[in-house]
């Protein structure tokens, strides 16, 4: 079984393939395509299309000025759908995002507007009551074993009529411009110099951690990317980055939501890949009695990630308020539920659970805004907006289900 | 797959259950059985259906504990109320269905629930690396610990659930049918898993219906019939008329007691 004792201790079976280099890398990425381990591809190759497509029918799609508005639109929904991957990755789902993140719209208008209280208490009592929604799903989860289809249907309802409740007579309740939440949602943008240094931050925490990375496995006696590999990924990561944020500097450039947006989905990266929740929460998406058996407190991990969906979709709501500058009783309302689970679900996280990244928060929500600013554009009327999202949700569906199947034929699982 | 049975050493006592009584309502699934395991054997628990292996082997894996009766571990009487307790003492148990998450790689279930850290994040190299000397250790054959289990044959799964229950390093490993549903190469390769168990001083408590793979790999067999011990036998001294007919209780083996 053993042919070569000084290849890396993971290589030395005889049946593996494995290729070496920059060309190896790229040999491999083709094998895992074929296969049906798409990743995020089909995303990306739909972007792409939408983008050129509605490039041609209106030029000022891909202007400057729209692209920055289409981050802007997307940071809120965006924060909402990183809750919404968190409970897809256990095989759950939750339908009351949008109320919670009315409720907290409510709370904090209400609060910081009618009653004057200070904002940064506003603020925390808005991300408390969605912790508390998200500690009452979880609870019901676990204790009554209902399934989460149902009990945040309930939540939905239940959490809309408090936000009713919570805003009173007044119907819609403004901010005023010249608050720091206001500003924060429409007005602050990373100056230049801030921004492409955040860029080679990110880089060099990537390039450095990868690097180390080898480092310890080749001293390990285990297979390690070669640095030209790292290299080149480094390299083409500041390359991407560093054009995206040129461009969007030529107009106002990287709005501070959307900062804390990508910034937040970076943060559930790491704990989803780097930490024990995190590869707790993909073994009970993927086998609820097998993570029981190896000891995970599964009844924990259900009411964590309920708490941080219900927490995300509180922040969404937070950010939506500050973006629109008021709040109503149908803040939350209309398509931001569909909006953030389409988009988890479009960037690529698989509805059967266990399956998943944070990032298909960030690629699923521009695919959907790009549609709707698209379409917006073309003047088209809002039924038409409905329509495309609808179907674009489906076409997600459908090459998650099939490339599950192909998974499958290529062993991939 | 040499029956190696006739080991001369005086083995360390492991487990020995006394006495053990199990009622579910009105049935009584176990009365008054015995089995003794001791380091470095394979004892193999064989029986007609509802005989009562599966009870007595979630009776020692903390499932539900027994009514009557004593079980100690290492001498000393001990109670196991829940999976916890076994595993602590150092009891490991691989059940029949396996237990593995098929979306996470082969080291990712190797570690599930005992993942090695450094600084807080998850230290891959370390478990990759350990898994392959574990893995060596076993002559498993694994080709890649970077692929999702849902990809590996039902050998090669079972392997790597045996694997796992090494990952606490336990006394006593107890397989609960694992060559169930494999095929003739991948059973000859779980047997050989076996046989590494036992070389590590593990005592092994494999449950089985086939009594070729029993005679095979087994040092001791301990038949159940209708919830009580019908026969213990050292496979060198049994043919497997001799175990079938104490399994279907055509003989009340007093004979088979002599060991």
């Amino acid at each position: 079984m053993i042919t070569d004792p000084a290849a890396p201790l993971d290589q030395q079976d005889e049946r593996l393939i494995h290729h070496t280099g920059v060309r190896g890398a790229l040999r491999d990425f083709g094998q895992r395509m074929r296969g049906g381990d798409l990743g995020s591809l089909p995303v990306i190759l739909g972007l792409v299309v939408i983008w050129a497509v509605f490039q041609v029918l209106n030029p000022n799609f891909l202007s400057s000025t729209n692209l920055v508005n289409l981050t802007m639109q997307s940071a809120a929904v965006g924060t909402i759908a990183i809750g919404i991957v968190l409970v897809l990755l256990l095989g759950e789902i939750d339908l009351s995002v949008g109320s919670v993140s009315g409720l907290s719209s409510a709370i904090l208008a209400v609060g910081f507007v009618q009653l004057g209280l200070p904002l940064p208490l506003v603020l925390l009592g808005s991300l408390v009551a969605g912790v508390l929604a998200g500690l009452a799903f979880g609870l019901l989860r676990t204790q009554f074993g209902v399934p989460s289809f149902v009990i945040t249907l309930g939540g939905l309802l239940g959490i809309l009529g408090l936000q009713l409740f919570v805003l009173g007579k007044t119907k819609s309740i403004n901010i005023p411009f010249d608050s720091v939440i206001v500003q924060f949602g429409q007005q602050w943008f990373l100056p230049a110099w801030a921004s492409y240094t955040l860029i080679v931050i990110a880089v060099v925490v990537f390039a450095g951690n990868q690097l180390g990375q080898a480092r310890r496995r080749a001293e390990a006696g285990l297979s390690a990317s070669p640095t030209s590999v790292i290299v080149l990924r480094s390299v083409g990561l500041l390359v991407l980055l560093g054009v995206a944020t040129w461009y969007l500097n030529l107009s106002r450039g990287v709005g501070a939501p959307f900062a804390l947006f990508l910034l937040l989905v970076v943060i559930m990266h790491f704990f989803l890949t780097r930490t024990r929740w995190g590869r707790s929460v993909f073994a009970v998406g993927g086998n609820v009695e097998a993570a029981r058996r190896a000891g995970i407190r599964v009844n924990r991990v259900y009411i964590s990630v309920f708490v941080l969906c219900s927490l995300f979709a509180a922040l969404g709501g937070l950010m939506a308020a500050a973006r629109a500058a008021s709040a109503n009783s149908s803040s939350g309302g209309g398509d931001t539920n569909l909006n953030a689970i389409a988009a988890a679900v479009i960037g690529g996280t698989s509805l059967f659970g266990g399956r998943g990244s944070a990032f298909s928060a960030v690629l699923g929500i521009v695919v959907i805004m790009s549609i709707n600013s698209g379409l917006a554009l073309l003047f088209l009327e809002s039924y038409v907006q409905y329509i495309v999202t609808g179907a674009v949700l489906l076409l997600a569906v459908v090459i998650d289900s099939l490339s599950r199947r192909s998974r499958a034929a290529a062993g991939r699982a | 797959m040499t029956n190696t049975g006739t080991k001369s050493r005086a083995p360390e006592q492991l487990l020995s259950l006394r006495g053990i009584t199990k009622r579910f309502g009105a049935v009584r699934a176990l009365s008054g059985v015995d089995l003794d395991v001791y380091a470095g054997e394979v004892v193999a628990i064989v029986g007609d259906n509802g005989a009562g292996k599966s009870t007595l082997v979630k009776i020692l894996a903390g499932v539900h504990p027994q009514d009557g009766g004593t079980v100690s571990f290492g001498g000393v009487p001990t109670a196991i109320p829940t999976p916890t307790d076994s595993r602590d003492l150092g009891i490991a148990t691989v059940y029949q269905d396996l237990s593995l998450c098929d979306n996470l790689d082969v080291v990712s279930n190797l570690w599930l629930g005992r993942e090695l850290r450094k600084g807080g994040a998850l230290d891959e190299v370390e478990m990759e690396q350990r898994s392959w000397t574990l893995l060596r250790e076993l002559s498993a054959r694994i080709p890649s610990v970077r692929i999702p289990v849902a990809s590996l044959s039902g050998g090669q799964r079972q392997t790597v659930a045996i694997a796992r229950s090494l990952i606490g390093e336990p006394n006593v490993v107890i397989l609960d049918e694992p060559t169930a549903a494999l095929g003739v190469a991948q059973t000859a390769e779980v047997l050989n898993l076996i046989e590494r168990l036992r070389e590590r001083g593990l005592g092994v408590i494999l449950i089985s219906h086939n009594i070729a793979d029993v005679q095979a790999v087994a040092d001791r067999i301990v038949v159940l019939r209708l919830g009580r011990n019908n026969g213990d036998f050292r496979v060198a001294d049994v043919t497997s008329e001799m175990i079938i007919a104490a399994i279907t209780g055509a003989t009340d083996n007093s004979a088979g007691r002599q060991s």
